[in-house]
């Protein structure tokens, strides 16, 4: 048994087990089902369709309760995301529902309140926490800003090992997709909670199934499902989290390309160096 | 020739250099160090890691510094500074993957740079206090890297703090006062994140300054080698430069493909989803687990559930995870064999493997909850680590026969006649 260049990739898969084992808090929530991303893998990147409709529900629906706060108006125009043109977004802000309170007050000290822009936030819901909780039963709908990197079932062992070769990191939106299609029943148990074997905080939550086949008009011949709704704000939801996921993994690639032409020459360079002494 | 021997070849060739090298020998040490310094010639590969972790030091270093420039330490506004770097700063998102899995693979490297150690008997006399540099350095990355791990304030940030430094209040007496002073209040709050912010840019430093130490004594005492043997003659080393260096740099681009596969196409794998939710001290997340690399000492602090008399479980899981590192700064002593190098230890080679399955799970049940059959399968791992260093290592020097070892470190490489011919046509 020698300790050499077997031994590096054994304990270096082992610590890198160890390491993935810590990475996902256990429950007993329901694996949701792998779906189909284009943001998958290693040339992943979004559907500006699957991500304007995304948009297009969450506006709809999700923000009734639902905050996104730290996505900007004019992110939804930025190159990697829904890319909406610069006046449907101008257009979109002037016509969103909650106003926005200026950093600046007027000339008398009052505050001003206007329509948002495209350098402000997209204004949530709720005035503050305790008004969303007041409005909802004690309970409070999370912001959705980051929503789908927040979220993991516990993959286990072996899958967290196979995880590092497939790539395996879409355990968020999968997850988003199982929970909103996953409704055992549209009325509430007794508890007035709804059941829900996806849900990573218990058997049940306090959210009434929010989508449901037809709900939300899409202008461009996307079947109207629930199960499409799903996957179409699930997206949206991703691209929310991880606004530089393209701009990451075309980087990466050309970095990867890079790096292991290099260590080939580096290993030719090495072979030559020692090609005449006995090591 | 060992380092003790070695002098340096460095010829100032300019007139410029001969300036300098007459009022400040900078260059000289330079050259001397990393050009003409004599390696063993049969090191491996298990012998990179040593530069490997000098670059992940460098790498964190500068992207933590550009990190410093765009974030605030504050309880209200912390979190939204690490998503302002994700989302606004030009290639803010890969500075901070970077910085985080950067950490990460700083720990995969200082575990396999420890683990060489361990099968290697590299801690052996004479390089005791080299060892023992080195373990302060691993005590330090380990400060660093918990605090590092507070300062986007998520939820795991904040009750990862709450959990460890609570451990202190377990001292007796002294525990209370203790922890309100870690804290700078009564809980761990926006005095407790400006320290860590503050001690987090402090400490890395420190641990440059121990690595260079670490280097000196390793520069004096000359490296071990797969065989354990000293260096005795020329012919038994090779100059630094350009062998180290080219087998250096390789495994280095080989450990940056690694590296990248986790920062560009996996970044969050290696960290727990609840860290992007804000902390929140009304909620507390169903498991707190803390980063990998913490995983096999958060097992030994939790397998100690029972109390042994007046020291209650609390304070004696303390003390064992304190333990199971203080063991190491006496593993020098520990170990009383005369044979360093696990290749020539028929029995320990053994031993050693099974020490690194009981480590891995020991890290496997640092993320599983405290309950059974986890616990006992943790008392007993924990037993064995314990066991390990102070049953196994002492005894096995007195009863093992070691095989065979060769004279030289060149007669194992070219065999005994190759190494009298080599000597032959060196001289």
């Amino acid at each position: 048994m020698t300790f050499k260049f077997l031994s590096i990739p054994l304990i270096a898969a082992a610590l890198v087990g160890v390491a993935a084992t810590g990475a996902h808090a256990a429950g007993k929530s329901k694996q949701p089902a792998y779906q189909d991303w284009t943001f998958a893998g290693p040339f992943g990147h979004y559907d500006r369709g699957a991500l304007q409709r995304g948009f297009k529900i969450y506006q709809e629906v999700c923000s009734a309760c639902h905050s996104i706060g730290l996505v900007n108006f004019r992110n939804l125009m930025e190159p990697g995301g829904p890319e909406f043109s610069e006046a449907e977004v101008k257009q979109l802000a002037t016509d969103w529902s909650t106003s926005v309170i200026d950093a600046l007050p007027d000339e008398d000290g009052e505050p001003v309140e206007r329509q948002p822009r495209l350098s402000d936030k997209i204004p949530g819901p709720w005035a503050n926490k305790q008004q969303a909780q007041a409005s909802n039963g004690g309970a409070y709908p999370p912001d959705f800003s980051l929503i789908a990197k927040a979220r993991a079932v516990e993959r286990g062992f072996p899958n967290f090992v196979f995880d590092i070769f497939t790539q395996y990191q879409e355990q968020g939106p999968d997850y988003l997709h199982g929970l909103l299609t996953g409704y055992t029943s549209d009325e509430p148990n007794d508890a007035g909670t709804y059941d829900n074997p996806y849900y990573i905080g218990g058997p049940a939550l306090a959210m009434a199934p929010p989508l449901s086949d037809g709900l939300v008009t899409y202008d461009d011949g996307t079947p109207e499902t629930l199960d499409q709704y799903a996957k179409d704000v699930a997206h949206f939801l991703m691209w929310a989290a991880e606004p530089k996921l393209e701009q990451r993994k075309s980087l990466g690639f050309k970095a990867m390309i890079f790096m292991i032409l290099f260590a080939g020459l580096l290993y030719g360079t090495k072979r030559r160096v020692f090609a005449s002494v006995k090591h | 020739m060992s380092g003790m021997e070695h002098h340096g070849h460095y010829e100032p060739a300019t007139g410029v250099e001969k300036w300098i090298d007459k009022r400040l020998p900078l260059p000289r040490l330079m050259y001397d160090s990393f050009v003409s310094y004599p390696v063993p010639r049969n090191l491996n590969y298990m012998y990179t890691f040593g530069g490997i972790l000098m670059i992940m030091l460098v790498i964190q270093i500068i992207t933590g510094i550009v990190l410093a420039m765009h974030y605030t330490a504050n309880t209200a506004i912390s979190f939204g500074a690490v998503e302002h770097i994700m989302r606004d700063v030009n290639y803010g998102w890969l500075i901070r993957y970077m910085h985080m899995n950067g950490a990460s693979m700083f720990f995969i490297a200082v575990y396999l740079h420890i683990f060489r150690g361990l099968y290697y008997g590299s801690y052996k006399e004479p390089r005791e206090l080299l060892w023992i540099l080195g373990v302060v350095i691993f005590l330090l990355m380990m400060a660093t890297a918990f605090m590092g791990y507070v300062l986007p304030w998520g939820q795991m940030s904040f009750w990862g703090a709450t959990v460890i430094t609570n451990l202190f209040s377990a001292l007796p007496l002294v525990g209370e006062p203790i922890v309100t002073w870690l804290w700078g209040g009564f809980s761990v709050d926006n005095a407790t994140l400006n320290r860590f912010f503050s001690l987090h840019y402090l400490l890395p430093f420190m641990i440059l300054g121990v690595v260079i130490l670490h280097v000196w004594a390793l520069h004096v005492t000359g490296q071990t080698n797969p065989t354990g043997i000293e260096v005795k003659k020329k012919q038994d080393t090779l100059p630094f430069t350009p062998y180290a260096t080219v087998k250096d740099a390789f495994a280095l681009m080989c450990f940056f493909v690694v590296f990248g596969w986790f920062l560009f196409y996996m970044p969050n794998f290696l960290g727990h989803p609840d860290n992007y939710i804000p902390a929140d001290p009304l909620v507390t997340p169903a498991h707190i687990v803390p980063e990998w690399y913490f995983l096999p000492f958060y097992a030994i602090l939790r397998a100690i559930t029972f109390d042994i008399g007046p020291i209650d479980s609390k304070l004696g899981g303390v003390i064992a995870m304190f333990g199971s590192i203080a063991v190491l700064f006496v593993l020098p002593w520990l170990d009383t064999s005369k044979v360093r190098s696990a290749k020539y230890r028929p029995i320990y080679k053994w031993f050693f493997w099974i020490f690194v399955a009981d480590a891995v799970l020991l890290g496997w049940l640092g993320s599983k909850p405290a309950e059974q059959p986890y616990i006992i399968i943790a008392q007993m791992a924990t037993l064995y680590y314990f066991a390990h260093f102070l049953v196994v290592l002492p005894l096995l020097g007195l009863y093992e026969t070691p095989d065979e070892q060769p004279a030289s470190i060149s007669e194992a490489v070219l065999g005994k006649d190759g190494d009298a011919a080599l000597a032959e046509s060196k001289g």
